[in-house]
């Protein structure tokens, strides 16, 4: 029999994210997968499991878990307090949960999302080879609910725990660099500049799907529709309101705004990261 | 007859290529191209050929400056009109929107189920939701707008129209299309226990059939 974690309290948004869902967006499906993909592979790595094993990404509120029998875990990602049966754990490290014990992953000091790693893993059944929970559309386990119960994986042998490790801080200024294109050209030339030069700040309509950003609007040249498109992770896809939305990991997979630039993507974990009112600065590069 | 000189390739980020090309036809000739070329190992590792409307997106793409300045050589061959399988679909024509179709067409409302199911369509490409198609081949005295109002649920194997497409909708979601029939079981649409889980992809070609009842 495997082990199995029992949601006591799911938090104002808790999800089963892995390294998500590739190869199907041909299909309409998104990619899915931790929005913090940094924050997935350390805590992956601190227990021994495979790089993009399925973890519980929670925003901003936290969860808790129990568990029927004892297991390792990592709370990393955003900070938090963490407590095991009310007693302060340690945060961003691997913690013994003893069986019967509850895991309290508390509301975030800074940041957005904690992430919830077991090892072993979560091993709800993949959908077409994921187990991520996609909220675009809707594959993939739904959000977890109190009550739910969710099965583990067999756990590596024992890896060297580590008493600290690298995690970085949340952004108090979000620096994301963007290469124009592929319609740049549906801009005026000031908007590329605007996008460059001014200074954004993350909205609270942020969620899985984008980082919405409140500030200049930027400037097309024309108003006619793009025929739909292909869609890439990090594209700035710019509304009729002319405030750039920046695609995260459940971004549709076409769609009919231009597309001003792409950001990198090894600046997306950051971005998962940046709390409503963060400053965001779009640099060339 | 070839369209290399046709195809202009705009890069995406670090590892994407978009590719565009002047219509529908000429990006399903290089979305089939694409596809002969990576089953024949001689593409560059792609993790994702996306086709649009008029584009074909290569996504996870370890050289695309490289790739692009490839493609804008290739030779593609325009597509047979019988390439590819063809997969049916029953269809009810008893949609609400039957008689502003209809009117729209200039026709009367028994004759929208002959004049739909007459064509052969093809899969351009997916999206807005998975197993999602926008199916081309109507002719342009046939596209009709979306609607005024969006309904907050179209149900599922709801047989729509909007602009130059047809589609199948194959799960209930909101939706702005005209409704001209119905899928009497759409779950083939979409379906997880399937190794290839949408019935229509890109590139697939598909005629409506008319079920008897239908008026």
């Amino acid at each position: 029999m495997t082990a199995e974690l029992t949601v006591v309290r799911s938090g104002a948004l808790t999800t089963v994210q892995d390294g998500g869902r590739r190869g199907h967006a041909h299909l309409g499906v998104p990619r899915s997968g931790a929005l913090d993909a940094a924050a997935l592979r350390l805590a992956n790595l601190l227990l021994g499991n495979a790089p993009g094993a399925a973890v519980l990404e929670t925003t901003l509120t936290g969860c808790a878990l129990r568990t029927d029998r004892g297991v390792t875990v990592v709370v990393g990602g955003a900070p938090c307090p963490v407590t095991v049966d009310g007693r302060p754990a340690a945060w961003g490290v691997p913690v013994r949960v003893p069986a019967g014990a509850v895991l309290d992953v508390g509301g975030v000091t800074a940041g957005v999302r904690s992430y919830v790693a077991v090892a072993g893993g979560i091993a709800v059944e993949p959908v077409l080879g994921s187990r991520s929970t996609d909220l675009l559309s809707g594959l993939g386990p739904a959000p977890v609910r109190d009550g739910d119960v969710l099965p583990l994986g067999a756990p590596a042998r024992q890896p060297a725990l580590p008493d600290s490790a690298p995690w970085p801080a949340p952004p108090t200024e979000l620096t994301l660099p963007l290469r124009p294109g592929p319609r740049a050209d549906w801009f005026t030339p000031g908007a590329l500049r605007t996008l460059t030069s001014a200074t954004y700040r993350v909205s609270q309509h942020s969620n899985r799907i984008g980082l919405r950003t409140e500030g200049p609007a930027l400037e097309r040249l024309s108003t006619g529709e793009l025929p739909s498109e292909g869609m890439v992770l990090g594209a700035v896809q710019v509304p009729p309101d002319g405030r750039p939305v920046v695609f995260l990991h459940d971004h549709p997979t076409t769609g009919g705004y231009p597309v001003i630039g792409v950001v990198a993507e090894s600046a997306l974990a950051a971005a998962a990261q940046a709390a409503p009112g963060t400053p965001v600065r779009f640099t060339r590069g | 007859m070839t369209q290399s000189r046709s195809v202009q390739v705009r890069l995406a980020g670090r590892h994407a290529v978009l590719v565009e090309l002047p219509d529908a036809e000429r990006t399903g000739a290089f979305h089939a191209e694409l596809l002969r070329r990576r089953a024949a190992g001689t593409l560059p590792p792609v993790a994702e050929i996306v086709p649009g409307a008029r584009t074909v997106l290569l996504d996870g793409v370890p050289h695309p400056e490289e790739l692009a300045r490839r493609i804008a050589h290739w030779d593609v061959p325009t597509r047979a009109a019988d390439d590819g399988g063809v997969v049916e679909i029953p269809v009810r024509y008893d949609g609400p929107d039957l008689a502003q179709v209809a009117a729209l067409w200039g026709v009367a409302v028994h004759e929208v189920a002959a004049r739909h199911s007459s064509h052969t369509f093809r899969v351009a490409f997916c999206g807005f939701a998975p197993g999602f198609g926008y199916l081309t081949g109507l002719p342009a005295e046939l596209h009709v707008p979306r609607r005024d109002t969006p309904r907050t649920r179209v149900p599922a194997g709801a047989v729509a129209l909007a602009g130059p497409y047809s589609a199948v909708y194959p799960r209930a979601t909101p939706g702005g299309w005209q409704l001209i029939g119905t899928m009497p079981d759409p779950a083939p649409l979409w379906d997880l226990g399937r190794e290839e889980p949408a019935l229509l992809t890109p590139g697939t070609r598909v005629r409506f059939v008319a079920e008897d009842g239908t008026p």
